[in-house]
Parts: structure tokens; sequence; C-alpha cells
């Protein structure tokens, strides 16, 4: 829809939207970690080292949500201003874009 | 132990629950919300997901297949981690759509479809039915356990027992009212409770196996690898196969969203979006509680109980044959817990299913009445309707348990349920992430997805046909999960590409994927059958009065109107649909509002007209953006015309005094010479001098004249063109001897690229000339280098227009003056030492304007440099009409 968004954030926002770009890589990073060695090496991952290897990986990937949760928390003191990203998340403000504004705003002058 | 006491617990902890539902609920409907909102409550909540196949059957799972048990935990994991932009989008835009169940998000997503939340509903219901089946069978085989008894009448006792004392809770607890959005938060709170003592007994019964049974972690290890060592079977068993281990992970994944009751605890009962925050890493963590011991227990409990034993009683048998009873009760509260808030909380998202996808059409269907305005209580037919469908569902969980009677059979109907819901979420997360999903693609996907799973997962797992066959190396249950959530997806995907949306589904796809809230089109006018009174009917007759008066008070009160009746603006019947929504579902609700309308539909017309609005307050917005750069531009050029005006004001004042004296001398000496020369006594001598003198003045006179003259002419647009074709290496050496002619006499060094120079240009040629002597002897004449040098450049532009720059070494002129020289009247530094009257460079400038060209001045050259601009061929004039032939060859400073 038609809003206004800024092209460049200041710091904290743009902290924030990098870590909103870590929670999407996340999934998908624990989904490859999860099922890579099973089609890789099935006999090593099925018994104790596979168990151990498992738990592991599990809580470490616990720790990694919480983290990155809490660190979203304290970056995005008012949770309802990220209630309307819907549309926004996709289009992050390129450096390119910024420039070529940037440019035009000085060319209007 | 004695069953007494068993059945005392377990009746104490049945009472337990019911007064902190009652207590819960209490303090909901007095406001005090504040603790039953806490993330903490949501994700205990949520792990209801835990039933007691996961409670009991996860040993037993172990025990059997090793790690491949973990894939039902590891998805939901996965999708956790996911969740701040994954569930934090569905929660949200299930909220904003009031949405009641799984089926009624996909419903309302595909234009309020009925027939496909029915169908959804089918699924649902086929699929959870066996599931609850295994709970209460879970509980009655638990309780065996303790009792030693084989009786299975007795065993049907107890489920039945279990089934009702459920299904009470459930009717008592979730259908207590009809609120405008579903949330049970005493149902909830329970089940809260439920998840602790849950988790509680299985890490109670872990420390137990890991520190009491072995000697600690490292014990353990060692014992899974003994039993591995010596077990080749156990070792075949345990062998991960890649293809089962993604197929699992991927439909567990799945399964935690699509679940009648997980949807339910997330989607449904969320206050917000904001709690999975927390969910995110607490529910994972939950679940990895809840899978840390069941290794050990597997292991341990192989290795001490007898070869025949169930292993997924291993929880139980294990502390019972140690002497453990209390830990064993504590454990049987567990899984207790565990297959009663299963049941509850799946008994009421399918009850809401059935009741408004099945019974509240139905009902609608057979009393429609031609006024639409039927006198019955609505709200009191879909509670009692809820009501009933609990009643069915866990009273067919019970009728499965009692004709299937196998424990065999109900072991893997986890997975089957699992994997029967799981065939929703190709249309669920296309209808969120795809505008270009249709309902006739919902169709074809779902229905595609329920038939190859009737075919190769459900009808094979009660018994019905055989698993099919799969090539060799390809496990069966993998195979089918990949086949039918394929083909699901694929026509899925065709039917959406081929079929064309309605205008309701546009409208809705593009509310569920951008997650905005589009307004129906105005569909008021004129309609006086729809009155708010009868809306207002209506909505009583579901919520009851009371609520439905506040709703719509506080809507007129939101229009800034008094009173109970709301104008009916697309905005509040679009609110007041969606909250309908809320109590009886998506499509009943638009079907309600639309009946009670008399059937107006949504047409393209009525979209196009959303449409047109969304975009007219977009082009507002944008043509307002436009309008304030244009209002600073406008602005800008203001300021700088004012400045420019003072200037030439002040300029032109000083000119007034200039041109009076330039007027003024030559007439004063003429008027002193005429006087002398009627002298009758003058020599000869002197007379011819005077007369010489006279001459002089007189020309000045004419000149300044002929200058105003000239430039009166191109000012008026009435000079008249005489076009030629001439090679302008010609022109500047006319216009450099001409210059020199006039000039100052000091010695000049001239640069010239002569090569460059020979270009044609068709143009008035004298008029060029003009031009290009007046800036020439400008520059002769203004020059203050001690050794003047002038440089001509002549270049031709791709356009094929040309450029002559003329600059020379002087001082240049200054910037605050640059703006002014081309002005009239503007000479420039001490007029005493200029010719002109300062009329030049405004002729230059109006002749190549004339011209079609242009004449500007250069700053930073080294010096005064002024470019002129020739077209490649001088524009049409229609006019030529006001030809002043006099000034037409009139001059400037050169024209003697």
């Amino acid at each position: 829809m038609a809003r206004h968004q800024p092209l460049f954030l200041e710091r904290s926002s743009y902290r924030r939207r990098r870590l909103s770009d870590v929670a999407r890589i996340l999934p998908v990073l624990a989904l490859v970690l999860i099922l890579l060695p099973v089609w890789w090496v099935p006999a090593v991952v099925s018994l104790t080292g596979g168990a151990l290897w498992l738990f592991g990986l599990w809580a470490g990937l616990i720790a990694l949500t919480a983290g990155l949760f809490a660190a979203m928390g304290t970056a995005d003191p008012s949770a309802q201003s990220a209630g309307q990203d819907g549309g926004a998340d996709g289009d992050d403000p390129g450096e390119g874009a910024g420039a070529g504004r940037g440019r035009s705003e000085s060319a209007g002058r | 132990m004695a069953v007494d006491v068993l059945v005392a617990t377990c009746l104490g902890y049945v009472v337990l629950m019911f007064i902190v539902a009652f207590a819960a609920d209490r303090a909901a409907l007095r406001g005090r919300v504040k603790w039953l909102d806490h993330p903490a409550v949501y994700t205990l909540s949520l792990s209801v997901y835990c039933s007691a196949w996961t409670f009991f059957g996860a040993v037993g799972y172990a025990t059997r297949s090793g790690l491949e048990f973990a894939t039902i935990y590891l998805g939901p994991t996965v999708v956790f981690a996911g969740a701040w932009w994954g569930l934090r989008r569905l929660v949200r835009v299930a909220r904003m759509h009031h949405v009641t169940s799984v089926a009624d998000l996909i419903s309302a997503r595909f234009g309020k479809s009925n027939p496909l939340a029915a169908l959804i509903t089918l699924i649902a219901v086929t699929a959870a039915t066996p599931y609850i089946a295994l709970q209460l069978q879970s509980v009655s085989l638990s309780f065996r356990a303790f009792t030693q008894e084989a009786d299975p009448v007795a065993q049907g006792g107890t489920a039945l027992w279990v089934a009702a004392g459920l299904a009470l809770f459930t009717i008592l607890f979730g259908t207590r009212n009809l609120a405008a959005d579903e949330r049970h938060h005493g149902v909830v709170t329970a089940i809260a409770l439920e998840a602790v003592v849950k988790l509680i007994a299985f890490l109670a019964l872990g420390v137990f196996v890991v520190w009491g049974l072995a000697d600690g972690p490292t014990d353990v290890v060692g014992r899974i690898a003994k039993a591995t060592a010596e077990d080749p079977a156990l070792v075949q068993g345990w062998l991960l196969k890649p293809d089962r281990w993604t197929a699992l992970i991927v439909v567990s994944g799945i399964a935690v969203i699509t679940l009648p009751r997980m949807f339910q605890v997330m989607v449904v009962e969320a206050a917000d979006a904001e709690r999975l925050r927390m969910a995110g890493w607490a529910f994972p963590t939950y679940l990895f509680a809840m899978s840390l011991f069941v290794l050990p227990i597997a292991v341990v409990g192989r290795e001490l109980l007898p070869a025949g034993s169930n292993p997924d009683l291993f929880v139980l048998s294990l502390p019972l044959s140690q002497g453990q009873n209390m830990l064993a009760l504590l454990v049987f509260l567990g899984g207790f817990s565990a297959a009663t808030s299963m049941v509850v909380m799946s008994a009421i998202a399918l009850a809401t299913m059935i009741s408004n996808h099945w019974l509240v059409p139905l009902w609608l269907w057979l009393r429609r009445r031609p006024d639409g305005d039927d006198a019955e209580d609505l709200g009191r037919f879909v509670l009692n309707a809820r009501r009933l469908a609990i009643l069915a569902v866990v009273g067919g969980g019970w009728v499965y348990h009692q004709a299937s009677g196998g424990s065999a059979a109900l072991a893997a109907m986890g997975l089957v349920a699992f994997t029967g819901m799981a065939q929703v979420f190709p249309a669920m997360l296309g209808g969120l992430l795809w505008r270009g999903a249709t309902r006739i693609g919902a169709y074809a996907g779902v229905g595609t997805g329920l038939v190859l799973w009737m075919v190769l997962i459900f009808l094979p797992s009660v018994g019905i046909g055989a698993t099919p066959g799969f090539p060799q190396g390809v496990d069966p249950l993998a195979g089918s999960i990949v086949l039918s959530l394929g083909a699901n997806t694929l026509a899925f995907l065709t039917l959406s590409l081929v079929s064309f949306p309605d205008p309701v589904e546009r409208l809705q796809g593009l509310s569920f994927v951008l997650a905005v809230e589009p307004e129906g089109p105005d569909r008021a006018g004129g309609d006086t059958a729809r009155s708010a009174e009868s809306l207002l009917a209506m909505s009583r007759r579901i919520w009851g009065a009371d609520p439905a008066l506040r709703f719509f008070q506080a809507e007129a009160v939101a229009q800034g109107k008094s009173g109970f009746l709301p104008d009916l603006t697309p905005r509040f019947l679009t609110r007041l649909e969606r909250r309908l929504a809320g109590s009886v579902g998506t499509a009943t609700a638009h079907a309600m509002i639309g009946r009670v309308g008399g059937g107006t539909g949504l047409s393209v017309a009525d979209l196009m007209e959303v449409a047109g609005e969304a975009s007219r307050a977009k082009e507002e917005a944008r043509r307002l953006e436009t309008a304030r750069a244009e209002l600073a531009r406008t602005a800008r050029q203001l300021r700088e015309a004012n400045e420019k005006l003072t200037e030439l004001s002040v300029q032109k004042d000083s000119f007034l005094g200039q041109v009076s004296h330039e007027l003024r001398t030559p007439m004063t000496s003429i008027r002193a010479f005429s006087e002398l020369l009627k002298l009758p006594d003058l020599p000869e001598a002197d007379r011819t001098r005077f007369a010489g003198i006279i001459h002089d003045e007189a020309g000045r006179l004419t000149r300044l004249l002929d200058d105003l003259l000239d430039l009166s002419v191109l000012e008026s647009g009435g000079v008249r063109l005489n076009v030629a074709v001439a090679n302008l290496h010609d022109l500047v050496d006319r216009a450099v001897n001409a210059a020199s002619a006039t000039g100052t006499g000091r010695n000049f060094v001239i640069h010239r690229d002569l090569p460059t120079e020979h270009v044609a240009v068709i143009t008035d040629t004298d008029r060029l000339l003009q031009v290009l002597i007046n800036i020439i002897s400008n520059a002769r004449k203004y020059c203050d280098a001690p050794r003047p040098e002038l440089w001509v450049h002549v270049r031709r532009r791709p356009d094929r227009s040309t450029e002559i720059d003329i600059i020379d070494n002087g001082s240049g002129i200054d910037p605050d003056r640059q703006a002014l020289i081309f002005e009239k009247f503007a000479r420039l530094n001490d007029p005493m030492r200029a010719g002109g009257a300062g009329l030049g460079l405004a002729i230059c400038r109006e002749i190549m304007t004339a011209l079609g060209g242009d004449i500007t001045y250069l700053p930073g050259q080294g010096g005064a440099a002024f470019r002129v601009s020739l077209p490649h061929r001088p524009p049409l004039k229609p006019s030529a009409s006001a030809d002043a032939p006099n000034a037409c060859g009139g001059g400037g400073d050169w024209n003697e």
C-alpha cells in the first residue's frame, strides 16, 4: 500500500531489520543442520553419537532462538509499530535505490 | 497400589482442574485477565501438542526406531524458530478476521466459502477420531498397568468414565457463552496447569532413571552403546532412514500449525501475536525437556523389564517394577493430563468446526424464511450445536476405541492424524502468501490430498486395504507423505493458475496476503430493508442482548453518533461481519449479513470501487507529496525572483538617472553648440567643428534610440528572420574584424581553432553576426588583463546544435552581477568606459531567443565567458506580422 518508507534508517532500526533477517534465516539453517547429516551419514548419527549430536544441536538452536528473540525484544521497544510491516518486510531500503533518490533530489534543486 | 487410591487421586485431580478452570473463567469475567494472558500461560497451553501419544508413545517409539521419535518434536522446533515472522503473521491475520478454526481460516481466505470449510472439517474429524480414541485407550491402559486387571469390560468402563468426564468438562468450560472472540480462559489455564504436571512427571521419571537406576549420564550413554552393540536387530530398527526423517520432520512441523487443537491454542486463544516472542523459544524448550529422557528410559526399561513388556507403557511399568509407587502415580497423572488436555482441546476445536461449518449452515438452510427475520435464538442454537458436537466427538472417540479394541491399530494414529491435517497446509500457506491462490485450487488441492491420504495412509491404518507397494528402498510412510502432499500442492497450484477468483475471494486474498483490513464497498445506498435495527436484532440473537447493544453503541460512538444504531457504513458492516465471524464462522457471518440485507453480493464493479478508493487515496497522498515539492520549488523561485526584482528596481532607478544623463549630455552639447552656431561672426573653422560635434552627438542619440527600438522589436516577437546557410568560420572572421575596427585599439591576441569552425549553420546570419560582434567587442572593451587574450571555441553537439564559447582572460563578472548582465540597461563596471547604453547583451539575448538558441554566461572559465548556443535550424515563427522595417537592420554598437 502507499506507505511512505524512509530509505535509510537510524542505527537501532537498522539493527532491528538485520535481526529480523536473522529470524528468517534461522529456521532454514536449523532445517539444513538437522537434515543433512542424516542424508549423508545415517549410520553415524543413528546411535549414541547421533543422540549427542542431536540434543547438542537442539539445545544450541533453542539458545540461539531465545537470544535472538530477546535481542529483538530489546531492539524493538514499540512492538506495536512492527504490527503493520507486512508488506514492507520484503523491500529493504537498498543502498542503490537510496543513492538514486538522493541524486534526483539534488537535481530537483 | 489399591484401585480406590488411584481413583481417588484421579478424581481429586479432576476436581482441581474444574476448580482452576472455574476460577480462571471467573477472573476473566471480572476483567482480571492479566496473569491469564501471560505469555507463559500461552506457551504452556501450546504443550497440548504433547498428547498421551507423546507421553507414553515416545518411549515406545524410541525403543523401536531410536532417534526417529525426535522428528515429532524437531519439526515444531524449526517452525517456532521462525515464529517471529511466520507464525506471528498467521496469528495477526487470523485475529484480524476473527477466525475460529483452521477450516474457518481457509474458508475466509477463499471467498468465505462454507463448503470448503465443511470439507476441511471432514478431514479434521476423520483424522481426530482415532486420535482421540488413542488418548482414551492410553488412560485405560495406564489404569490397567496399575490394577493388573485384564478385563476388557473394565477397560471399556474406564474409557467410558473418562470420556464422559472430559465431555462434561469441555461442555462446561468450552461452551459457557458465545463470545465475539472464541477464547476460553478456564480451559486454557487448566491445560497450562496440566502441562506443568506432564513436564514434572516426565522429568521426575527421567531423573529417577538416569540418576536412580543408572549411574548418571555417562552410564546411560554407555548403556545405549552396549544395547546397540549387543543386538543387531535393534541397530537395524534404530538406523535412521533419511526419507522418513525428512518427511516426518516436515509433517510434524506442518501439524503443529494445522492440527485443530494446535490452531485453537496457538491462534484462536492468542490475545495477540506478541506472545510468540516467548513461545518461540520456550515451546521448543518444553519439547526438548520432554524428549531428553526418552532414550534413557527406553534403554533402561528394555534392560530391566521382562522381554515381552509393552514399550509404550515403560514409563509406568518401570517405576512400578522398582516399587516407586508415588513416582508411578505422578507419571500416571502426567499421562492422564496429556490425554485429557488433548481430548478437551480437540473437542473444543472440532466442535467449533462442526457447529460453524456443518450444523449452523444446515440449520440456516432448513429454516430459510423469505423475510429473513426468524425469531429463534440463534446463539442458543449455536451453543447447543457445539455441545452436541463435543458429545459426538468424544463419543465418537470412545466408540472407535471400543470397536477397534486392539492397541496396535491405535498406536500409529498420531502420525495418521498428522498426515491428514497436513493436507490442509498447501492451501493455507498458499492462501497467506499468494494472491493468485483461488478457491478452485484449494478445493483441488485439499480434495486430492484427502483422497490420497485416505487411500495411502488412513484406510490401511484402520485395516481396510493394504499399504501401497513402493519401490524397494522407499519407505512406505515417507513415500505416501511425499506423494499425497506433492499431488495436493500440484493440484492446488495448477487449478489456481487456470481458474479465476470471484470478487469476494480477491478482496479476501488482498487482506490475507498483505495483512491489511480493506473495507467492503458501500452496499448500503438506498437499502431500507437492511436497517441497523434488524442487524442489531440478529446480533442480539447470537451474542445476547447486552453484548450486542454494547458493540452497536461503541460503533455508533465511533461514528460520532449517540444511541445504539450506527450508520451502515462499509466500515461498520465489515467490522460487524468480522465480529460475528468470531462466533459463527466467516462463511455463516457473511451469509447472515447478506441475508438480512436481502442477499446483496459483492460484484466485480464493487471490487473495482474498493480498488478505486484505495488507489484514489494513494493517488491523493502522492499528489499531496508532489504539491508539497512543487510549493517548495515555487517558493524558492519566488524568492529568487523577488531578489532579482529588488535588484532590478535599484538598477532601473540608477539607469533612469543614467539614461537621462546619456540623453542630456548630447542634448546639452547640441543645444549649446547650436546656440554658438547662431552667432553671426563665427569663424568658418569653428562652425565646421561645432557642426561636427553636433553631428556626433546626434549620432550618439540615434544609436541609443536605435538600440531601444531594436530591443522593443525583438521583445515584441515581431522580428522577421532572414534564414540562410553560412559557414560559421566566415561569420567569426567577420565578427572579429568588425569588432577590431570599432575597438579601442588595444593589442588583442585571439586564439581560434580554425578546423572546428568550419561548420555550416542555418540561421539569420546578420543577427548571429550582431551577437558575435557584440560579445567580442564587449571583451575588447572590458577585458582588464595587461595582455588581453580571447579564445573562440566552436563545438557541434550530437543533436546538431552548435555552441560557440567566447572567453577572455580578464577578471570576468562578479557572481552577484552574473544574473543581471542580460537585463536591459545593465551596464557593468564604469559607465564612462562604455560606448553603449548597456543594451547590447539584452539585445543579444533577445536575438538568440528569436533564433531558437540561447546565450549564457559561463562562470569559472578564468575570465568573462559567454556561450552562444544555436539550434540546428531556427524555429518556424508564424507571426512576422508586426514587422518594423526601420529597426530591422538597426544595430547595436557596431552598426554605424
